[in-house]
């Protein structure tokens, strides 16, 4: 009997050893770099943020991001496969290793970044939970909501918020929880619920989708912190650097002023050492990164800086027109900040 | 060593039944190593990974409501709570849905076997249309109709002004046992006992005399008779909680949700389209014979279904019932799409993304399936066993 036991533990074990050493040396950009395109998983569909276009081509902050890390890496924006997932798939999928990145209006919290097997990377995009209501209510505070029925996603930080919040001022409210941001809309839309809540970005994309927009409001009381951006597996650290910093210069070229149009120019002659820096003209952080040292050129270049991804998406050129707020830059009032390039 | 049939010796390896037992031994410890290899392959990659495993997670604070639970429940409950309140509300929606299923099956099935023309095209109807329709639709039909049919909570459908329709559905009155109350309960539960003994005796009676008794009648009598005597003897402890209009919603009351009532109709309609069939062939399975002998012993139209055609019918009827049970059970999982909070959507959903230990609650999940599935084909293989025709 123990023969057997011990039998049947080495056999499993050293299969397992096998298997593992391979599993770990693995590097992520060697891998999206063998297969020729990186994998991103994506929203279904949340418009301003990921959304196939009439073209049934994806547009949105999360989409540019991924096309941003892909121009980084192969020089061309369009080497991205799209992988569409719902909020209770996606950290699934990166675990599994069935996508490179996750880049799916995802908050960055403890326990996804702790227990999970994750790291977020840098933060995307700044919201926090609000409440969208219809106008003839009155409702003109959350203190207004005792006793009514709201609709939400399942799987999102916005359950625990509610159960944070409103028991503790002793407000009684009813969920209803539905799976995708559509689902929750449509209940909202047939009067299945009072309250619309989700962060405030998807409320304006969400309301767009309403046979009357002008018909509600969003309420300017936001409960929590939902800072957005995407995440990677724990362990791979090369990988981890090139989603941050892909994000970093993005926000950095906005800082300095380099767009989509002024790039080449700046590049022939950098106005000062910071441009240089970045456009690769001067040392080799792009070598630093595992990556060719025009990476920051390409991203912009293809992509654009932070300030034009967002205008384009959820800004003032798209239909969302959300303001820049928290997420303008740090000497514009806002909080983005990202490290220097030196 | 042992003996061949004629009593000589031969070597073990040629004994067929030593041979037997060591094939399935070396097959079943491969098996075991197999099972063993993928746990502990999976335990040591979720490690190297950083995911943590375990189930000490259904002890920790769940933090999210659930609109519809049968226990007390509150954000401040574990997650080991919220698997248990999924699980009732699996079970409640099952439940009701196998009883009405089977009440609109058989009802559809007998009358596409009736003479009247219309009745038995009206069930044909029924059948091919709702077995056709994939369930999810049927489900978001039923859903968003109701929905879009029904009033807003201020502009209530009401029945007396105690019972409430609107969007949120549907709201009734709630009784509050007061003291003294119990005897109640206990007292219906005499009456159920008293029905069953009185309906034993009677058929011993009728073996014995070939005398009926009016036993549906004694029995209907004694099960809501009791109780009620009991109830009004005790002076009527209960007090009602009726809904009324507050802000938004009602307070006071219970409260149906539509999505149970939704998914309620679209399993029970959809399950009962193919209920129906089974029941229709199963009456066509008994032999025309058995119903010209129960004609030519002149026993009435109604006898001859109850005594001589369903339980004949029932051996072919049940098997297949089974399957349609165990199916409606199964497909009550997808409430998700709707925000019904059954299991697969409070514990294999929201609990599973706020924990993230995919592995444990979706293992969790099947086993109940299983369990449950396995406790129903237990207790139909045990009715099944009883309605076997007994040859003699």
């Amino acid at each position: 009997m123990l023969y057997k036991n011990k039998f049947m533990v080495a056999v499993p074990a050293a299969l397992l050893l096998g298997g593992m050493a391979t599993a770990s040396q693995a590097a992520t950009l060697d891998d999206v770099k063998e297969r020729g395109s990186l994998n991103c998983g994506v929203n279904v569909g949340l418009a301003g943020f990921s959304a196939p276009d009439s073209d049934g081509k994806w547009q949105g902050l999360d989409v540019e991001t991924c096309r941003g890390i892909a121009a980084a890496i192969f020089g061309d924006p369009e080497k991205v496969e799209f992988t569409p997932l719902t909020a209770k798939e996606r950290f699934t999928a990166l675990q599994s290793g069935e996508i490179d990145v996750l880049s799916r209006n995802t908050t960055w919290t403890a326990t996804r970044d702790n227990s999970l097997g994750l790291n977020f990377t840098a933060t995307t995009f700044y919201d926090g939970q609000g409440f969208m209501v219809s106008k003839d209510l009155g409702i003109e505070s959350l203190e207004d909501l005792n006793g009514a029925s709201i609709c939400i996603q399942s799987g999102t930080t916005h359950e625990l918020n509610l159960a944070d919040y409103f028991p503790s001022r002793d407000i009684d409210i009813n969920t209803v929880t539905f799976d995708t941001p559509d689902q929750t809309a449509q209940g909202f839309a047939h009067g299945r619920c009072d309250v619309l809540t989700s962060d405030t970005s998807q409320l304006s994309a969400l309301r767009l989708q309403l046979p009357e927009p002008d018909s509600v409001e969003i309420l300017e009381t936001l409960i929590s912190k939902e800072p957005l951006g995407p995440v990677v597996r724990q362990g791979d650290d090369q990988w981890l650097d090139i989603v941050q910093w892909t994000i970093f210069a993005m926000v950095n070229a906005e800082e300095m002023g380099v767009n989509s149009d002024n790039v080449d120019e700046m590049r022939d002659n950098p106005p000062n050492p910071g441009v240089a820096r970045l456009l690769g003209k001067d040392g080799n952080y792009g070598e630093q990164l595992g990556l060719p040292n025009d990476w920051a050129y390409n991203i912009i270049k293809n992509v654009g800086n932070y300030g034009e991804v967002f205008s384009s998406t959820v800004g003032e050129n798209s239909p969302l027109k959300i303001q820049r707020g928290m997420n303008a830059l740090w000497n514009e009032g806002g909080i983005l900040y990202a490290p220097p390039i030196r | 060593m042992s003996r061949s049939p004629s009593g000589d010796r031969v070597a073990l390896w040629r004994n067929p039944a030593f041979r037997a037992y060591v094939l399935q031994g070396v097959l079943l410890a491969a098996l075991a190593a197999l099972i063993g290899f993928i746990v502990t392959n999976t335990m040591a990659n979720l490690e190297a990974r950083g995911i943590s495993t375990g189930f000490g997670f259904l002890d920790e604070r769940a933090g999210f409501s659930i609109p519809q639970t049968l226990i007390e429940y509150s954000g401040d409950s574990t997650y080991g709570r919220t698997f248990i309140v999924g699980l009732l509300n699996t079970l409640l929606v099952s439940a009701l849905g196998i009883v009405v299923a089977t009440i609109i099956g058989f009802a559809v099935g007998i009358a596409r076997l009736s003479p009247n023309w219309l009745l038995a095209r009206l069930a044909g109807a029924y059948v091919e249309i709702f077995r056709n329709i994939p369930l999810l639709v049927q489900i978001l039909f039923w859903y968003f109709a109701v929905l879009q049919a029904l009033p807003s909570p201020r502009q209530s459908l009401s029945l007396l002004e105690i019972v409430f329709i609107n969007v949120r559905g549907l709201v009734i009155p709630d009784p509050q046992p007061l003291s003294g109350f119990a005897a109640t309960p206990w007292a219906l539960l005499v009456g159920i006992i008293a029905a069953i003994t009185l309906g034993i005796y009677a058929k011993r009676r009728q073996v014995r005399t070939g005398k009926a008794l009016p036993i549906y009648w004694l029995g209907a009598g004694l099960i809501i008779g009791t109780p009620l005597l009991v109830f009004l003897l005790t002076g009527a402890p209960l007090e009602w909680s009726i809904p009324e209009l507050t802000g938004f919603n009602f307070s006071g009351g219970v409260r149906v949700l539509p999505e149970l009532v939704a998914l309620w109709l679209a399993l029970s309609i959809y399950t009962a389209s193919f209920i129906a069939e089974i029941v229709r062939s199963g009456i066509q399975s008994v032999p025309a014979g058995q119903v010209e002998a129960a004609n030519a012993l002149s026993l009435p139209g109604g006898i001859t279904l109850r005594k001589v055609v369903i339980p004949q019918a029932m051996r072919v009827i049940v098997p297949q019932l089974t399957s349609q049970y165990l199916n409606l059970i199964k497909n009550s999982s997808l409430a998700t799409a709707i925000g019904y909070p059954d299991l697969v959507a409070v514990f294999s959903g929201t609990t599973l993304n706020q924990t993230g230990q995919a592995i444990e609650i979706v293992a969790m999940t099947m086993a109940v399936y299983l369990v449950i599935s396995l406790l129903v084909s237990a207790l139909m293989n045990v009715y099944n066993a009883r309605t076997l025709l007994k040859e003699r």
